[in-house]
């Protein structure tokens, strides 16, 4: 194998420390704030950063939703591959609420900007927030930026930044693979 | 990731297990969608669909025109009386006039059997087939096994009754076709003179005595005496008809399991249901009614995925 680790899982432990302090920062007890996760992957994360808040930081009545942005994406019909939809739970209201999207890594942009148009068939937010664990400099095709990141890195667009969430939370790492040549 | 297996929804007859699946996982995406205070994904947005129908229709051109808009295509409709097919027009014509104005799909009701299969040869277009005379209805018996599956958890296994008039029925073959497909167990029950002759050639059973056959079913599927494709007189009277096929509360009640009734509509009440049916917890119609457009999605969605750009 030729991927190289970026983060170990004790570096990520110390990230999601921080940006959970962050969030309570700027957000307080949460009483107005909601945190989306992403489908597919930014759910784990979400996950993972709601139950530290919870937790370790004693936040409660934490508003932990799930987004898919399948049939909101602009690439529909523009793919090799057909896309196929993950599911939505948003069994909260979203109408003047702060919501916090969560993903794992930020790349092009493109799925935040499917996850604007997304969320506001669920009512007008108050504000939107970007926490992301990656962030790729340099390969935006749109003017979005994170509020909340852990990490940034510099990687070509041949290589894929990779999240893997493990139950233990001991196997936790994020690496750099090759994209899959067909 | 995942396709359908078939280039257009000609009828259930051509599709594969994993085709019900995917339309069943994606309907199940869309049917949340569809409970949103926003019921719209932009999706679509640069697809066009003609509705065609040659035949009358009230809730399936509907579902078919409400999935569409929550997709954000664009829709144009077209019924045959007023148009130039009393001019003597012909089916392909008539199509590719359509076509030319830059459609992407044709969504087509017609009163000939295999009208779509005929098309699907002549025009390089996505065909969905909405009925097509007394053949298939592959939208209907789509939902109505999505319906089964949400009421029941499962559509394999379960015990199906089609009641009433199978011969004249697109929604009786397409249901059997689907249920057989996911393992369901299926008999129809009627009038023998309205039960297709080999019916039985497609694994399904034949019951005449109603009571019989509910006794035997998780779910009876209840269809309409379709009068209007009846050439000849089929049996004796309406009157006889519901007596011995028409479904009341009281059979329901002196049977002793609990069979799920669906109607694929129009209901005439009072014939082969009773209002007592139809209205109570038993019966999924409306359920049936509002799977249909989540269902009209999937399919509309899964289509259009294999447009390419």
């Amino acid at each position: 194998m030729s991927d190289k680790i970026l983060l170990n899982s004790k570096k990520i432990q110390i990230i999601l420390q921080r940006l959970a302090c962050q969030l309570i920062e700027n957000h307080g007890d949460f009483s107005n704030t909601v945190l989306i996760g992403l489908q597919p992957r930014g759910t784990y994360f979400a996950e993972r950063i709601a139950s530290i808040l919870r937790d370790d930081y004693h936040v409660k009545n934490i508003k932990l939703g799930k987004l898919d942005i399948t049939f909101y994406r602009d690439d529909f019909r523009r793919r090799d591959e057909p896309l196929n939809a993950n599911s939505t739970e948003i069994n909260f209201l979203v109408e003047g609420q702060k919501v916090v999207f969560i993903d794992d890594v930020l790349f092009s942009g493109r799925s935040i900007n499917a996850a604007l148009t997304a969320i506001q068939s669920y009512g007008r937010p108050a504000e939107v927030e970007l926490l992301v664990l990656i962030d790729r400099r340099f390969s935006r095709h749109l003017p979005i930026q994170p509020d909340y990141k852990g990490a940034t890195v510099d990687v070509i667009n041949e290589e894929v930044v990779v999240v893997n969430w493990s139950n233990d939370t001991l196997s936790d790492a994020v690496y750099i693979t090759n994209k899959k040549k067909k | 990731m995942k396709t359908l297996s078939v280039p257009n929804l000609l009828g259930i007859k051509h599709l594969v297990k994993e085709d019900i699946d995917l339309i069943f996982e994606t309907a199940d995406h869309f049917k949340e969608v569809i409970n949103r205070p926003i019921k719209k994904v932009p999706s679509l947005r640069d697809i066009t669909i003609a509705n065609l129908f040659f035949e009358n229709s009230t809730r399936t051109k509907l579902s078919f025109e409400l999935a569409e808009k929550r997709l954000s295509a664009d829709v144009i409709n077209f019924s045959a009386s007023g148009s130039s097919v009393k001019k003597g027009e012909t089916l392909i014509d008539t199509v590719n006039n359509i076509l030319s104005m830059k459609v992407d799909i044709i969504v087509m009701r017609h009163p000939d059997v295999g009208a779509h299969e005929f098309l699907s040869r002549h025009v390089n277009t996505k065909i969905i087939n909405a009925g097509d005379g007394t053949h298939e209805h592959p939208t209907q018996a789509l939902l109505d096994s999505f319906s089964i599956r949400e009421r029941l958890g499962d559509v394999a296994g379960k015990k199906v009754v089609i009641v009433g008039d199978i011969l004249h029925s697109r929604v009786a073959l397409s249901n059997i076709y689907a249920l057989k497909l996911q393992g369901a167990e299926v008999k129809v029950c009627g009038p023998v003179t309205l039960i297709p002759k080999y019916i039985e050639s497609l694994g399904v059973g034949v019951e005449t005595d109603l009571r019989k056959a509910l006794e035997w079913a998780d779910v009876a599927n209840m269809l309409r005496v379709q009068n209007e494709r009846m050439d000849i007189k089929y049996f004796p009277s309406t009157r006889e008809y519901t007596q011995l096929y028409g479904v009341n509360k009281k059979l329901l009640n002196s049977i002793n399991s609990e069979v799920t009734i669906m109607h694929p509509g129009p209901i005439n009440r009072g014939v082969e249901i009773t209002s007592d049916v139809a209205d109570s917890d038993q019966a999924i119609i409306l359920n049936q009614v509002e799977n249909g457009v989540a269902i009209r999605m999937a399919c509309i969605y899964l289509l259009a995925s294999q447009i390419k750009q």
